[in-house]
Parts: C-alpha cells; structure tokens; sequence
C-alpha cells in the first residue's frame, strides 16, 4: 500500500468556471499512473463519496499523454457565494493525498 | 536570424511566433528574459490575459480589478514599450480582472497615462464586453439564450439585477480591432485563448494547433516544469503549419512534452477537450516531444467547428453587505467541547439579534468558519472534528445593510466572547482577537448568477469597438 501523496507528482484542484470544480492527479512515469488507474482505489466512487457528491455528477477521465487522472464535480456554492470555503478551489485536494493504493 | 513582416501588414505568414510575458498583468515576469526573447525571436505579437473568474464574483460586480494598480502599470509599461519598439501589436484580453466597463475604463486610463508618461503614440482599440440588459432579454424571448451545465435560471428580472453582464469574445472583435488600425488592443472579457488565436487563425494557420498553443500561452509560464528557481513568468510559442513549438520565457524555467500536455487539464473540466465560442479543441490525439531540455513540439491537436457560434454570459448580482470578525481559541477545555459550546452561542446569539431589532431583524445569515475543524472544505470535509491545540473561528454576518450587518456579527462575536464552559466559574473570555477593530466590514458581496451562452447573429454584434489615436 501507498499513500496517494506520496507516488504522484502532483495533486491539485481548482475552480473550472465559478460552478466547477476539477482535480488533477499526475504522475511521473507510466507505471504508476498504469497502477493507481487500474487499482479500483481512485474512480468516480471515489470522489463521489469523498466529496459528498451525486455519483451522476461526477466527470471522470483517464488521459495517458498527460500521466494524468482527472475529475469535475458540481460545487456546492458557487465560486465567492455566501458560506463558500474556497473561491479558488485550491486547496479542496486535501483528502485526496491520504488516499491508500494497494 | 531574419526580422519577419508585421502581421499588421503583408502576406499570409508562414509561422507566428507570440509571446505571453506573464499568466496575467500584474502578476509579475522577469523583465530582462521577456526583452531577451523579444530581441532574439521577434514575435509578432505580444498577448496578454488579464482577467479571470478565478477571484471570485467582486471583481464583475463592483468593477473592480483584482490586482493592485502598481503592480498592473509596471508589466503593461514593459508590454507596451517593447509593442511600440518592435512595431508589433499589443492584445490585452478581460481588462482588469472582470472585462466589464468599470474594469475596461480602468485599464485604458493605466494605459493612457503610461502613454503621457513614456511619450508613446499609438492607436488604440477599446473592445467593450458589457452587455445591454435590452439585447440580452430580447434574445431570452426569443429562445436564444442556452443553460449550460451545471443549469442555473434566468429570467428578464435575473437580468435586470446583476450588477454587471459580460459577454466572452471569441476572436473576431479582435481582429475587426486590428483591421480598424490599433496596435494595443485593450479588450473586455475575452476566451483567454481567442488573444493569442486571433492573429494565427487570421493568417491562415491550423486551427487545432492555433487553439492549442493559445491554451499554453493564456496562462504563462504556467505549463513549464514547476521549480522554485523562477516564477511562473512567461512563455513563448513558434505556430507554423505542422507543428507548435513551446519555450519558458525564463531561462529558468523548461517545458516537458508531459508538463505541456498535462496543462490541457488545468482549469479545465476536461482532459482533451476545451470549448469556445467557434468550435472545441480535441487534443486527444496531440503528440508531444521534446526539442530540447526545454522546448517541446507538439503535433495533432484538432479542432472541431461548431454547429452554433455560442458567447458565453457571466453575471454577478449584489446579495447585501458583509462583516466578520476573526479570533483564535487556545482553551483546551473549550476545543474538547467545541461543537456544544458553540451551538450554545448560537442559540443565544440568534435571540440577542432578535432583541437588538426589536423582533423586526432583517434577513440575514452568519457563518462560522471553524478552521482547525473544517474551514477549508466546509461541508465537504471528510476529518470533521477539531484537532491540535488551537483554532480559528471566523464569523461572519450577511444583511441587506452594512451596519445590520455589523450589529449582527458583533451581538454574535461578544457572546461568543464570553460564553462559559462548564469547568470554570467567573468570566472568561474564549476568542483571541488579532486586530482592532475587531470587526472588519467587507462592504456589498456579490454572487455570480448566469452559467449561459448567447447565440448572436454575428460574433461582433455583442462587442462594440472604439478608436482612440494616442
């Protein structure tokens, strides 16, 4: 087991448009980027459940020419909107670098 | 190597080469790499995006920029000085953050006094992206105003109170700019692609490598290699009819074949493809390879027309005024019980509000943003328990006036300021306050109200230009 964190080279977040948010995970060789995408441990599931969001609004994507998994959800609160915690999006990758890959 | 023909003039151009000296005005570049690139490439022009929806609804609803003025004025007058020296065009797309009239206004009169300043002469080109809430209902009645997704309402009076409406600009208003004369284009919101598209699309270049060389240069440096040595800084982009070529501005920076590739994703809800207002940009089938330890070619990138020319809307109402106050709790006993104790202070705190507006309270709500808890990600936070020694507690107060607004938050903050726990008998005082005053009023906030496009008969109707001789 790894720690999502600690075999990629980059996670981040942030806003796509004030009413998307979108996640990046890169990495920096094929081999790793082969293992977490066909692990079962970093799908759609995943973010729909670790982000409390509806599994139907979850856009997830593999893209092998950027060693790169991706995903979009819905913000909750529009970008800047009362009660938002993050108008940038930026740091709602938080959880994701915990994540454990078999 | 051979100084090329202004594309302001002449025959079709085999290769563009442009220059973005920075991600956005006013975030900064290094001012010698930008004139070493100019001196040894000699784009053709020089590009540069300025705004974004990034920091938030207050920029397009006050008209304000984000950036400081200082910082704004040093990179255009570098922008400027080197468009004038080398007789190419200067296109400054999303004046000042929002690309409203307020912000477009702002940035031509930075621009302007640069000009008296430096003793520049130029034409100058203002593209206004401020809608008419007239042409905007218009077309709602007549069905050509589309939701995208995620889906929001619209409506005549949803029209009638935002604060501000822009359109975003595809190409054609610049190149209509360019066609009336200007050398420094200054342009409210625009696709921060369209800048650095309009000029090789109009030469005749492949659109897909068009698009996707103006996707990398939109943001700067910002698809190098990340280091530590060097800032985002800028980046340099050769255009010809097979293949793109990317190269930091920065000699400290480098672009990898996957750094470029992976920032098709960047701000972006998909990996390989990237929608505007004429069609979609499919890199799916993009290569990449490097030239060098620092340039990379890319080759393949598509672009798809679309069947409808779209101009997407973005609005943002007022929603009242804002003030918080700010503290720190470092009690151990009150951070073991932190969620009783403060659902205690908000029970009180609701009535004394209640008391404060006689039973008459206007609308309002307050916020508590508990970090140390869940502060960052609010609802979506899956650690939602306080940890650690010490935490910040924000509450803020939102009311149709700014003074409801701070006689909430500080009826709130006092009783929070001194409601007991269990363990101590006399009066305590819970929250750390770093500042005095302690409350801090924000003045009107804003939402942002339109996820729309508009379907224009022309991509320049929305886009009104003026001429200036300077």
């Amino acid at each position: 087991m790894s720690k999502l964190g600690d075999i990629t080279k980059l996670i981040r977040s942030k806003n796509a448009g004030p009413f998307l948010i979108t996640f990046d995970v890169l990495f920096e060789d094929t081999a790793t980027y082969t293992r977490v995408r066909d692990s079962g441990a970093l799908t759609a599931e995943t973010f729909a459940r670790m982000y409390r969001t509806p599994i139907g609004d979850v856009e997830f994507s593999t893209y092998e020419a950027g060693l790169a998994i991706k995903a979009t959800i819905p913000r909750k609160i529009s970008s800047g909107d009362i009660g938002d915690p993050d108008i940038y999006g930026g740091q709602l990758y938080g959880p994701l670098v915990d994540i454990e890959i078999p | 190597m051979a100084v090329s023909t202004s594309p302001k003039r002449g025959a079709k151009l085999d290769e563009v080469r442009t220059i973005a000296p920075s991600g956005a005005i006013g975030a900064g570049f290094d001012e010698a790499a930008f004139w070493n690139m100019m001196e040894r490439e000699r784009p053709q022009f020089i590009g540069c995006d300025s705004g974004s929806t990034d920091p938030g609804p207050f920029a397009l609803g006050s008209g304000t920029s984000h950036w400081g003025r200082i910082a704004y004025k040093r990179d255009l007058r570098i922008m400027m000085a080197a468009a004038l020296k080398y007789d190419v065009p200067l296109l400054i797309g999303s004046a000042g953050t929002a690309g409203a009239d307020p912000n477009l206004a702002w940035l031509r009169d930075i621009a302007l006094e640069i000009a008296r300043e430096d003793g520049h002469h130029f034409k100058l080109a203002l593209i206004h992206a401020e809608q008419d809430r007239d042409y905007l209902k218009r077309r709602l009645r007549e069905g050509r105003i589309k939701p995208l997704k995620p889906v929001m309402e619209i409506s005549e009076e949803l029209i009638d109170r935002c604060a501000h409406i822009v359109g975003m600009m595809g190409i054609e208003p610049f190149l209509a700019a360019l066609e009336g004369g200007a050398q420094v284009v200054l342009a409210g919101r625009a696709s921060d692609t369209s800048i650095f598209s309009a000029i090789p699309i109009r030469e005749g270049l492949p659109p897909g490598l068009v698009w996707h060389a103006a996707k990398v240069l939109e943001c700067g440096g910002a698809s190098a290699v990340r280091t530590t040595a060097a800032g985002l800084d800028g980046m340099f982009a050769r255009i010809t009819k097979d293949y793109i070529e990317f190269e930091p501005v920065n000699p400290l920076l480098e672009c990898s074949p996957v750094s470029v590739a992976a920032h098709t994703l960047y701000e972006n809800r998909s990996p390989s493809a990237l929608v505007e207002p004429s069609g979609t940009l499919d890199v799916s089938d993009a290569v990449y390879e490097a030239v060098n330890d620092r340039v990379v070619r890319v080759r393949g990138s598509r672009f798809i027309p679309a069947a409808d020319y779209t101009i997407k809307l973005e609005g943002a109402e007022q929603i009242g005024y804002q003030t918080f106050v700010i503290g720190g709790i470092r009690d151990p006993g009150i951070l073991r019980q932190f969620d009783s104790w403060l659902a205690e202070v908000k029970e009180r705190a609701a009535r004394r509000v209640n008391d404060i507006f006689s039973g008459n309270a206007p609308e309002y709500q307050v916020n508590f943003r508990v970090y140390g808890r869940d502060g960052v990600l609010g609802d979506m936070e899956p650690v939602n328990r306080l940890e650690g020694h010490e935490a910040c507690v924000l509450i803020e107060a939102v009311a149709p006036a700014q003074d409801q607004a701070s006689a909430i938050v500080h009826a709130y903050a006092h009783i929070a300021l001194h409601h007991p726990i269990p363990q101590w008998s006399g009066l305590i005082t819970t929250l750390a306050y770093p500042y005095a005053p302690s409350s801090i009023e924000r003045g009107a906030i804003y939402r942002f109200n339109l996820n729309h496009v508009v379907l224009p008969d022309n991509p320049l109707e929305m886009f009104p230009i003026e001429f200036a001789d300077v």
